[in-house]
């Protein structure tokens, strides 16, 4: 120990601590500084970059999955469309079947409501023919028969058998 | 396959570069062996006021040094400038003005125009220490040191201004730097608040290591086993870490959370002395791992010209280069220790604690 | 009888020695059980080795 506090050059102390102060101080503004600056600024831009190209990735992506959801959508669209169309058709036919058998329907109850009043108007005629005729038969039956008794009973008896007929 | 054998070549050839100068000191010494070498290593362990490579004594037992003088520079009723080779290692008085100055053990002391150096009783020397500033072999290296990180990170910052990427030596730094901050700075002081201690973190980390790793070259730098560089290390550590701490570090320390009352009375100083052993150890330990990593491994190539038969000569150069290689890691080992222990204490420091939870 | 300093100093490395084993063993069974936490278990470890060295070189010093 004695050697060594023996030994210790004030000298020596003295210029290495100039020296060594001027040396990081010099060291500091013309070398560290740039150097770091430039190694942080490159690693910094390496980073930017490596994180932009991760950004552009993730972009594609999304866009990948953007595309994929509107294909889908579309197809599900047209899938919804096409169903609708489906079922507008089948209301479609069916409205109209259901319209054409009402028409049908219509026209036939017409028709039997036709053909009921002409039946009835027929009958009518019929039966006021019926009585003409059976009036005028009447008659001549009435303008003979009153000449002869017997024969006056039997045509009565003749034709109101004929009449049961009707 | 050339240029590589080249590599590996001039690699040996650095490895064996201090073996050689201190071989051309064992043909020509002539005295004991082991006594030089280990004042080799003593000197190798010292500061030095000219920065020499190495040095030889010739047959006519003349000491000649090969490198270059460095300023010295003294704060002596006045400030004195003058080469180091004035000092001639010691052999001779330098005049400076009108004072003289005598280099004995390494130190600068005052002396008259004769030179004479009184010691007491234990052998220290009692002349008049001046203040010295001086710009020796250590604080050299230093300024290189910082100079040249310097010029090596603010070209590698301008790289990045029109390229996001680094280019050239940057590519092979970004990956320490980020080190430092994802695997020291962030676990250890957390998201919010690193980038305060950044720059400190980053410095100490090259800064150690680099110096470190200069320690094992041939040039015979070794700055980082000098108590005065890890312990201005340590106390800007220090510094730091109190002038940057919370309340919370605080009240860690005084009033510790959850524990009797009494307990926190007896805490209390042993936390206070906890934060002055931190640095301490962050200090001694740069210090001495450095220093024994180079003792270590200077005694081994010691060894080498001590055995004088070839198995054991080769057997500790095998042991040397082991070391060396193991040495390169401990240089990086204590940066990163040093700096990660900083950026632990950091971390303390600015941490805030959640007292719903026991503690 | 004075005990020469030199042995205390050899007592410290050991004891550092014993404590550094220790750790470097208990991390070596850590990361063989989880391979996964094998940074955290090193930096762990790094940590408590120095601390451990630090006391050592700190007593090696004072002695």
């Amino acid at each position: 120990m004695e050697k060594l506090i023996e030994q210790f050059s004030f000298g020596l102390f003295f210029w290495q601590l100039l020296l060594f102060v001027g040396l990081v101080l010099l060291l500091k503004k013309f070398a560290w500084k740039p150097i770091l600056d430039a190694v942080e600024t490159r690693e910094s831009d390496i980073k930017d970059a490596i994180s932009a190209a991760e950004d552009a990735k993730k972009d594609m992506e999304n866009l990948q999955a953007d595309n994929q959801k509107l294909l889908k959508e579309a197809r599900a669209e047209r899938e919804a469309m096409l169903k609708e169309a489906r079922e507008l058709k089948n209301t479609m036919i069916e409205s109209a079947k259901t319209e054409a058998k009402d028409e049908a329907n219509k026209l036939v109850a017409n028709a039997q409501a036709a053909i009921e009043s002409e039946k009835k108007a027929a009958i009518a005629d019929l039966k006021s023919v019926v009585a003409e005729l059976s009036i005028s038969i009447a008659e001549t039956v009435v303008r003979e028969e009153l000449s002869d008794k017997s024969k006056q009973e039997k045509l009565v008896e003749s034709m109101l058998k004929d009449a049961t007929l009707n | 396959m050339r240029s590589k054998l080249t590599i590996r070549l001039i690699t040996l050839l650095f490895f064996l570069m201090p073996f050689l100068s201190m071989a051309g000191g064992e043909k020509a010494a002539g005295t004991d062996l082991k006594s030089e070498i280990k004042a080799y290593i003593q000197h190798h362990l010292e500061d030095t006021y000219d920065f020499s490579l190495y040095s030889y004594t010739t047959d006519e037992g003349v000491h000649k040094y090969i490198g270059f003088p460095l300023p010295v520079i003294l704060w002596d009723n006045g400030l004195r400038v003058f080469s180091s080779s004035k000092l001639h290692h010691g052999e001779s008085v330098a005049q400076a003005g009108d004072a003289f100055y005598k280099l004995d053990h390494g130190k600068i002391y005052k002396t008259d125009a004769d030179g004479t150096i009184t010691y007491d009783e234990s052998h220290h020397a009692t002349n008049v220490k001046p203040l010295d500033f001086s710009i020796t072999k250590n604080v050299f290296t230093i300024m290189m040191v910082a100079v040249l990180l310097f010029v090596v990170f603010s070209r590698m910052a301008k790289t990045y201004k029109s390229n996001s990427i680094p280019s050239g030596i940057g590519r092979i730094l970004e990956p320490i730097v980020l080190y430092v901050r994802d695997d020291i700075a962030i676990p250890n002081i957390g998201k919010k608040h690193y980038k305060r201690y950044m720059s400190y973190l980053l410095t100490v980390f090259f800064f150690v290591w680099t110096i470190n790793l200069l320690g094992l070259t041939p040039l015979g730098i070794n700055v980082t086993n000098n108590i005065a560089v890890t312990f201005c290390l340590a106390i800007l550590t220090y510094l730091i870490t109190t002038f940057t701490a919370k309340k919370d570090y605080w009240m860690h320390i005084f009033w510790m959370p959850g524990v009797p009352k009494l307990m926190r009375l007896v805490l209390a100083p042993i936390e206070l002395l906890g934060t002055f052993i931190k640095p301490f150890s962050l200090m001694i330990r740069l210090y001495a791992n450095i220093t024994a990593g180079h003792i270590v491994l200077m005694s081994l190539i010691g060894l080498m010209f001590i055995f004088k038969s070839w198995l054991g000569s080769s057997l500790s150069f095998m042991l040397a280069f082991a070391l060396g290689i193991l040495e390169l890691l401990v240089a990086a080992l204590q940066a990163y220790i040093f700096t990660m222990l900083s950026a632990l204490y950091f971390g303390s420091a600015v941490e805030e604690h959640d007292h719903d939870h026991a503690h | 009888m004075e005990i020469p300093s030199i042995v205390g100093a050899g007592l410290i490395v050991i004891g550092a020695g014993v404590g550094i084993g220790r750790i470097g063993g208990s991390a070596m069974e850590a990361i063989a059980r989880q391979p996964e936490a094998s940074g955290k278990i090193q930096t762990a470890m790094l940590i408590a080795a120095a601390l451990i060295e630090g006391i050592g070189f700190a007593a090696l010093f004072a002695g």
